[in-house]
């Protein structure tokens, strides 16, 4: 490692970590409210940990909780499955956009450090290519050090909800809800490109009135997707 | 053919379901790039699709779960347009619902 034109660095991923620390009080907060929530919904301490560890994405792991059953049949575990890869179909996208960077390195370095790739570590490594930088250690480091804190701030959440008897009572089965409300509001650009939000839950409610499952967020969401795409953006 | 029922594994596979989903979607981008090419359509369904996920998953459930849950959803938005900060959101939302459920809302 370390040649001129594909470099991976120690100092590389330290720089990466440091990065990535002002993001931590927020990643903590989350990341115990998805362990409250996983206890609430019986997860053992083990498969809350075992999901934060493997699956690492928050947003895809919430989403999960409120879709989360005791029994589970193969097409439930495919829709789970399909419902994550919608939640998480801006990682194409951000991926995509960092690939000249990545194509210097060896494919099954990418395959590997790709694992711990977030939305932390995108807006990250894209603001440290356009400096100038190259390092790949800064991109691989953001997402191990968040990673860590990620895991262990999922342990204790799960703790400290296993002790609340009534989660219903202090509101706790609205924490993911509100985190996904409250989210709207860094996402606001303005009434034109609330638009396809709009449609995507308009949409979602009359799927879900129509349809058993959770087809509502795929159907509302892509549907919002497409009015997005095809919407003149000219004004 | 059948598959044996996942049983006792099923939130164990559920999990792995989820993991190799995320990791298709961490990876196809970078290995797509070069054949399909990034129209403005495509750019800009793809910024649009994480606050239709909200809307779509955030709607259907406030209907479900009855008018306190609006207003706790409310009261955390109003709280993060003015302070930008995600605990206190949580925390404004969370009394607000806890409020309310005391109440006998």
């Amino acid at each position: 490692m370390g040649k001129a034109a594909a470099p991976m660095t120690g100092a590389g991923m330290l720089l990466g970590a440091r990065k990535v620390a002002v993001l931590m009080p927020g990643v903590v907060v989350f990341a115990v409210a998805f362990g409250a929530a996983a206890a609430g919904k019986g997860l053992s301490l083990f498969e809350t940990a075992l999901m934060s560890a493997t699956v690492y994405a928050g947003v895809a792991q919430l989403v999960a909780m409120e879709l989360w059953r005791p029994e589970w049949s193969w097409g439930a575990i495919a829709g789970l499955a399909v419902v994550t890869a919608t939640v998480n179909a801006r990682m194409v996208l951000q991926g995509a956009s960092l690939q000249p960077w990545f194509a210097a390195y060896p494919k099954t370095l990418n395959a590997a450090h790709l694992f711990l790739f977030t939305d932390a570590s995108w807006v990250i490594g894209t603001r440290y290519r356009a400096e100038g930088g190259r390092d790949l250690g800064v991109l691989i480091g953001s997402g191990l050090a968040l990673w860590v804190v990620w895991l262990i701030a999922t342990v204790a959440g799960h703790l400290a909800g296993a002790l609340v008897s009534d989660p219903r009572r202090y509101g706790l089965d609205l924490v993911m809800p509100i985190f996904f409300a409250a989210m709207i509001v860094p996402l606001w650009r303005g009434r034109r490109a609330a638009l396809p939000w709009v449609v995507a839950g308009l949409v979602a409610l009359v799927t879900a009135k129509l349809f058993e499952g959770y087809a509502f967020i795929i159907v509302g969401a892509l549907s919002g997707a497409l009015v997005g795409a095809f919407r003149d953006d000219a004004a | 053919m059948t598959l044996p029922d996942p049983g006792a594994w099923g939130a164990i596979l559920a999990i792995a379901a989820m993991t190799v989903a995320t990791y298709l979607c961490r990876i196809s981008g970078v290995v797509l790039m070069g054949f399909i090419p990034l129209t403005p359509h495509v750019r800009r369904g793809l910024a649009a699709l994480p606050g239709c996920i909200i809307a779509a998953t955030v709607l259907p459930l406030i209907e479900r779960l009855g008018p306190a849950a609006a207003v706790a959803l409310l009261a955390a938005i109003g709280s993060m347009v003015l302070r930008r900060n995600e605990l206190l959101a949580l925390v404004v939302g969370m009394s607000a619902i806890a409020g309310l459920r005391a109440l006998g809302f």
